[in-house]
């Protein structure tokens, strides 16, 4: 453990701005066929099957994989591009973007030969979604407390219990999911958890919608009643999942839409503010600019530390600590910067549309994919305090 | 990306003021005698004129190397003008003037000062906050005759200096330039002017404060793991661990903004739109850094690092000071913010995404 950090500075090679220039092309054409509107946030929130399904047939999903698993063996730096341009034109990526960014790499890492060959494909294909099958009831940042229960059965496991606060549950294909298959050991109490592949349309399984304080219902309870899961559905080591857990920290916590979540109201309040702003408004425009800028030069540098082979969990936990934070308060920013402008500027009703938008959205922009005390807890174990 | 001849280079500068600047001994020591010793051994190693090509009696480093320099000088709190004299000899390189081998500094260093140069040649006008100033027998100059810039040499002797200091009690000097004849001019290259200049010296401030603040990071979780209270370190309370994974984040944003920056300058030919974001962003968020920062440092250490006797305030007290050179982060912010007004809302996101 050392206070050493790592932030190199990482510049996207060439073939990046070739491909940057046809992902712009790909969502103009998109937005100018009516698939989504690129100044309605909401937009970049949802579901769209079937725009999922163009994307993995441009090749942008499962960019990095190997290409006998339907992948593209392309750069992180690549999948880092499609990521940034697709969160800022608010683009409908949430069908497939969860597969894209986790669950196929822990498949790839840890799935049967003939499960990541059925699989992984489709998910290239945009044909599937995944659910994250984390939280439950009674454990949430405390992942290691999970008590669904998965218990040994002829061909299988059989599964009880719940999982709450479920993105994209109602409708996923799958979930990959802790579940208890040992009690914990007073050495370790981290032990008697394995991660399965859950196939969401086996019996027993029901997806009750939680709607959030947005009004939307993108939560969701999941019950299991003795539902079945086939042995080669078994991801890693039986009791074990604890290993597996950090690896994939630095790909799910560095990316750029861990910054990105309300940049919509950014280039609103520059058109609001107009070509000459006074210098209230221009200071304040520059010190987010100056702080986006940063964010993004550490997430592309930890995005060049991947692509190099690298594992920097401290770096990766870093940029969504001070990502998330920085997210949740530009809409705040944002609101204090436009408060003086005067309302029949003709974007005036867009920017407090966003701006609504943004400020209900904000509490969860900390929570969601480990709390800022938990990412601050991983960095201070980095620095060889605990 | 630094590459391994940085790190050659930076090695050699860390064994030097690890050896003659190490930050517990100078703050012992009552007087500044260390800083001549130190002085002559970094100009024997060819670390003062680094930015000097071999042909203006330089060493001839390329700029990568030079950043690499400063960081480890931020990382000691070095308090010679050493970053001041590879500015110097940078700037007197642009006109193709040739190095002299002392303590050099540069003017303006502040956003609103301006300096003329006559027909006849003479320097007038006032520079406010030249770093060392008083330390340093030359100042290299960049001056507005009217129509273009030139770049000047002067002797420090020649002009008047006020007795500044800045927070640290390091030499900030109100320089006046009272028609004064400089040793050397030449006219600066096209395209070359104020804001040149004062992006180079908020790329090298910001270089610094990320190394200051590393050091600062290195030096307060080593005490955090030491300290005992209410019978453990106080390294083991959460709140503490909380706010050490916050410094951390201020360490790494400073770090992969001022690097960024520093490559930036490296790779451009010209101090175009986007070294303007890479510097003028690197110099708003380290010094938005080097507050957050040095205040958590204090706030672990306590009493005993608010004591001279402690070396923490060598380095959050220039942290704080370099703050204000080379325009501030106010400043910096009010003229991005312009820019990207200017440009508009839809060419945002493409400067950003720029590289």
């Amino acid at each position: 453990m050392s206070t050493s950090l790592s932030f190199d500075p990482v510049r996207l090679p060439a073939q990046c701005e070739t491909l940057r220039a046809e992902v712009r092309a790909f969502l103009t054409q998109e937005i100018s066929a009516g698939t989504f509107d690129p100044h309605h946030p909401g937009h970049g929130d949802s579901y769209n099957r079937d725009f999922s399904r163009r994307v993995g047939a441009k090749g942008w999903i499962g960019m990095t994989w190997p290409k006998p698993y339907g992948g593209h063996e392309r750069s992180q730096l690549e999948r880092y591009v499609v990521t940034e341009e697709f969160r800022v034109a608010n683009a409908p990526a949430n069908f497939h973007f969860v597969a894209d960014r986790q669950s196929g790499p822990i498949l790839l890492k840890y799935a049967p030969e003939h499960i990541k060959k059925e699989i992984l494909p489709r998910i290239c294909r945009g044909e599937l979604c995944f659910a994250i099958g984390m939280s439950e009831p009674g454990s949430g940042s405390d992942l290691f407390a999970a008590k669904t229960k998965a218990t040994k059965a002829d061909g299988g496991w059989r599964i009880n219990g719940s999982k709450v606060w479920t993105t994209s549950a109602q409708v996923a294909d799958y979930m990959i999911a802790l579940f208890r298959t040992s009690p914990s050991t007073k050495e370790n109490r981290r032990h008697g958890l394995t991660q399965f592949l859950v196939n969401m349309k086996a019996p027993g399984i029901t997806v009750n919608p939680i709607y959030q304080m947005t009004g939307k219902p993108s939560f969701n309870e999941v019950v299991f009643a003795d539902a079945f899961v086939p042995d080669d559905h078994v991801l890693g080591e039986i009791d074990g999942a604890w290993k597996q857990a950090t690896s994939e920290l630095a790909y799910e916590r560095s990316g750029p839409e861990r910054f990105l979540d309300t940049f919509y109201v950014l280039p609103e309040l520059i058109r609001a503010l107009g070509p000459e702003p006074d210098l209230r408004s221009a200071e304040g425009l520059g010190r987010l600019v100056a702080q986006l800028h940063t964010l993004r030069r550490m997430s592309v540098s930890v995005a060049g530390m991947l692509q190099a082979g690298k594992e920097p969990v401290v770096e990766g936990s870093i940029v969504k600590d001070l990502g998330t934070v920085w997210e949740q308060k530009l809409p705040a920013r944002v609101r204090e910067l436009s408060a003086f402008l005067k309302p029949e500027l003709l974007n005036h009703t867009a920017l407090e549309d966003q701006l609504a938008y943004a400020t209900v959205i904000a509490p969860k922009l900390t929570i969601q994919g480990g709390t800022t005390e938990i990412l601050r807890g991983i960095i201070a174990r980095g620095l060889g305090l605990r | 990306m630094p590459g391994e001849k940085d790190h050659i280079v930076a090695e050699t500068a860390a064994r030097i003021f690890a050896d003659l600047a190490d930050p517990q001994t100078v703050n012992r020591a009552n007087n500044g005698a260390w800083k001549e010793p130190l002085w002559q051994t970094l100009s024997d190693a060819g670390l003062t004129l680094a930015w000097v090509p071999e042909n203006l009696g330089g060493a001839g480093a390329s700029l990568p190397e030079g950043f690499a320099i400063l960081g480890v000088a931020g990382r000691f709190a070095l308090a010679v003008p050493l970053a001041e004299t590879l500015a110097a000899g940078w700037l007197l390189a642009q006109a193709g003037l040739e190095a002299p081998a002392a303590p050099m500094t540069i003017a303006p260093a502040r956003p609103n000062d301006r300096i003329t140069i006559g027909a006849d040649g003479m320097l007038s006008g006032r520079a406010t906050g030249v770093p060392f100033g008083r330390d340093c027998a030359h100042i290299a100059v960049l001056a507005d005759d009217g129509k273009r810039k030139r770049i000047a040499l002067v002797d420090v002797k020649d002009c008047r200096l006020n007795e500044g200091q800045n927070l640290a009690g390091d030499a900030a000097n109100t320089v006046t330039f009272d028609r004064i004849k400089p040793t050397h001019t030449a006219s600066a290259p096209a395209g070359f002017d104020a804001t040149s200049l004062l992006l180079m010296g908020a790329a090298i401030r910001s270089v610094q404060t990320a190394g200051a603040l590393e050091a600062i990071l290195s030096l307060t979780v080593a005490y955090a793991n030491e300290r005992v209270a209410f019978e453990r370190p106080i390294g083991k309370f959460q709140a503490v661990q909380q706010n050490l994974a916050r410094l951390a984040g201020e360490v790494a944003a400073a770090l992969a903004v001022s690097s960024s920056a520093a490559d930036a300058i490296a790779q451009a030919k010209t101090f175009d739109e986007a070294v303007f974001l890479e510097a003028a962003s690197a110099k708003i968020r380290t010094a938005e850094a080097a507050a957050e920062g040095s205040a958590i440092a204090h706030q672990v250490f306590g009493a005993i690092g608010f004591t001279q006797e402690h070396i923490l305030h060598r380095f959050t007290l220039r942290l704080l000071a370099w703050r204000d050179d080379f325009g501030n982060e106010s400043y910096w912010a009010a003229e991005l913010g312009r820019r990207v007004a200017a440009r508009g809302a839809d060419e945002f996101w493409p400067l950003v995404a720029s590289r």
